[in-house]
């Protein structure tokens, strides 16, 4: 088994993983609600074409759909590069 | 043939469609037999032994969640209402980020081939999987039903086959997938399945914007030229912002609770793969409904909503009807078949998935306690899916007719109500009992079930009643936290000092592995038995 330090290093490195998860997780919570919320309350915003047939909405739909990608993106640098380094240090 | 679909060819005997139709069958079929050699064990056969990579798993999650109901219905939204298809689209996307950040990695650090694996970990077994079975099958029962419903409605639009023939063509080769090749041909069908239609819609996608200069503003452009400026904003679909709210969070979490899309994370070799596979499944996923909103205004504005609507209420023809229009029928033929497809693979999936429920959870667990032998546990599994595949056909044929697109949106609303929060406050919170998450799993279940029935859909477009008793279409917004609300209250109300002891042995294991300890250190007497649930081989240090 793991000596003392070793354990709470492990529980901080944990700790770690859930704060940069539930950090990320907020942020999606947050775009995605806010496109809803923009959607429901503010069509003519959302309908506004600031370009012929363009208009706010499809921009900003497409727009969290890309940061969805972008954000398991920046969740996996992390975790591969910081988190499993770590990891790895912890189990020699 | 119908009059309403003059002028194409569409519910024709399209012989490029049969062509393209036998040829995935006949691949699909190779690669079952191929994979059935492969599989000789129950791991291998609910989780292909943990030999697939992070790539092909990420296409095989594509392939698992771009149903047909996906690519036509939301091609069809677009085609017909214009931007609130995207809302839709966006809704189905958000919740990957979701199980890449709190769901892949401990749920494939901590179980075996079921979410119930992690929930049990340090709970009770029986009344654990047994709630959590529950939920499962629910889940898959009714995405099921919605699945087979819409195979026979499509097939018959698409090839001309009677609604029964389709079923059980679906029925059939689906079964022969599972029972033979088991996990192994069911990500294999799933990855050939994703390609093709990633493939079909991109070329659909291009031969469109190749008519308007391969730019998307001028494609919407002629929309807003037909349709007024309306088919750029968000329309009647959003009358209701709290319906809208509840629509997006049962979505949001209902992916992180669907039965068929965790147990994936069994078949990759380790947590880095699990978190990797998720990325690559949310680039084509993302990429996906982006070409899908493209065909969407392209149907629109070279078929017409009039055509579409005509052969079709719904508009679920849209991306067919405009193959045709711009690739001629043997487009049409070729789209058909990937459609044909797409049902397919779905229904392996969440076959499967029940399968896994039925045998792991209620045989192996419940039942034998745990003691049945290998060979047993693989017989068990086989003759699951070879009842859950003839019951599929069954409420597939007994539902013809029945407007069952709601319950999808069931089966995502019960699938964040009674798994997700069970599953993640079995993952982060110490103080949860055995009872605290059968009172959630099961409240999150039957209060999803029974508002729905409650609601809207049900009572008002089903049943014709003036009203319905739960003013939502969806109950997302109330179940999900009455679910955690009723988890947390419960395991407060009774602590389970064992339950709450053991939790660093998850909190370890979910982020290490199941590296440090030899296979099995449990304590004896506690939990029951030896959790089934725990991988034998542990990873390498």
């Amino acid at each position: 088994m793991y000596g003392n330090s070793k354990d709470d290093l492990l529980k901080a490195l944990a700790a770690r993983r859930w704060r940069v998860a539930g950090a990320l997780t907020v942020a999606m919570l947050v775009a995605y609600l806010g496109f809803i919320l923009l959607v429901a309350f503010n069509r003519p915003l959302m309908g506004h074409q600031f370009m012929p047939g363009l208009s706010v909405g499809i921009v900003l739909g497409a727009l969290t759909i890309l940061l969805a990608w972008v954000l398991t993106g920046v969740y996996m640098l992390w975790a591969n590069r910081k988190y499993d380094r770590a990891l790895d240090d912890l189990r020699r | 043939m119908n009059p309403s679909t003059a002028g194409t060819q569409l519910g024709q005997p399209n012989t490029t469609a049969i062509f393209f139709f036998l040829l995935f069958v006949g691949i699909t079929l190779a690669i079952t037999w191929w994979a059935a050699r492969k599989t000789k064990t129950t791991s291998e056969f609910f989780a292909a032994g943990g030999g697939i990579s992070a790539a092909q798993n990420g296409f095989a999650l594509a392939g698992d969640f771009m149903s047909a109901a996906s690519f036509l219905g939301i091609a069809g939204l677009v085609a017909t209402s214009g931007f609130d298809g995207l809302i839709y689209s966006v809704g189905w996307l958000v919740g990957w980020p979701v199980v890449t950040f709190l769901i892949a990695e401990p749920l494939r650090n901590l179980g075996k081939y079921t979410f119930a694996d992690v929930v049990a970990y340090r709970l009770k077994q029986t009344p654990v999987r047994l709630s959590a079975a529950v939920g499962t099958l629910t889940v898959v029962v009714f995405y099921l039903i919605a699945q087979m419903v819409g195979a026979g409605n499509l097939i018959r639009l698409l090839f001309g086959l009677s609604y029964e023939t389709a079923v059980v063509i679906v029925g059939a080769v689906m079964i022969l997938y599972v029972l033979f090749g088991g996990m192994i041909a069911t990500t294999w069908v799933q990855i050939v399945k994703a390609v093709l239609l990633l493939g079909g819609a991109t070329a659909l996608a291009g031969a469109v914007l190749y008519k308007f200069g391969f730019s998307p503003t001028a494609l919407f452009s002629e929309a807003v030229n037909r349709y007024g400026p309306e088919a750029l904003a968000p329309g009647k679909l959003v009358s209701n912002p709290l319906e809208t709210i509840s629509l997006g969070v049962a979505l949001m979490f209902g992916t992180a609770g669907l039965p068929h899309i965790l147990m994936r994370f069994y078949t990759v070799p380790d947590a880095k793969a699990a978190r990797t596979s998720v990325f690559y499944a949310t680039g084509l996923i993302g990429f996906f409904y982006l070409v899908t909103f493209i065909l969407g205004f392209g149907a629109s504005v070279l078929v017409g909503r009039q055509a579409i609507v005509g052969v079709d209420k719904g508009g679920n023809m849209a991306a067919p009807m405009l193959a045709e229009v711009v690739g001629g029928t043997g487009f049409l033929g070729f789209i058909s078949a990937v459609s044909f497809a797409t049902i397919l693979a779905v229904v392996a999936g969440l076959t499967l998935s029940g399968a896994a429920a039925l045998s792991h959870d209620l045989w192996s667990s419940v039942v034998r306690k745990g003691h049945a032998p290998e060979a047993e546990q693989l017989k068990v599994a086989r003759i699951s899916s070879l009842l859950l595949g003839i019951l599929a056909v069954i409420l597939g044929v007994l539902f013809k007719n029945q407007n069952v697109a709601f319950m999808v949106g069931l089966a995502f609303a019960i699938a964040a109500s009674a798994n997700f929060p069970a599953l993640l406050l079995s993952m982060l919170w110490k103080n949860f009992t055995t009872k605290g998450a059968v009172a959630s799993m099961l409240t999150g279940s039957i209060s999803a079930v029974l508002l729905i029935f409650l609601s809207p859909t049900v009572q008002v477009e089903l049943l014709g009643n003036a009203s319905a008793i739960f003013p939502l279409k969806n109950p997302g917004i109330v179940t999900i936290p009455l679910s955690f609300i009723v988890g947390w209250v419960v395991s407060l109300l009774a602590p389970e000092a064992e339950a709450s002891r053991r939790f660093a042995e998850v909190e370890h294991r979910m982020h290490v592995g199941a590296v440090v300890k030899p296979p099995v250190t449990v304590p004896t007497g506690v939990a029951g038995t030896v959790p089934p649930g725990i991988p034998e081989a542990p990873q390498k240090v």
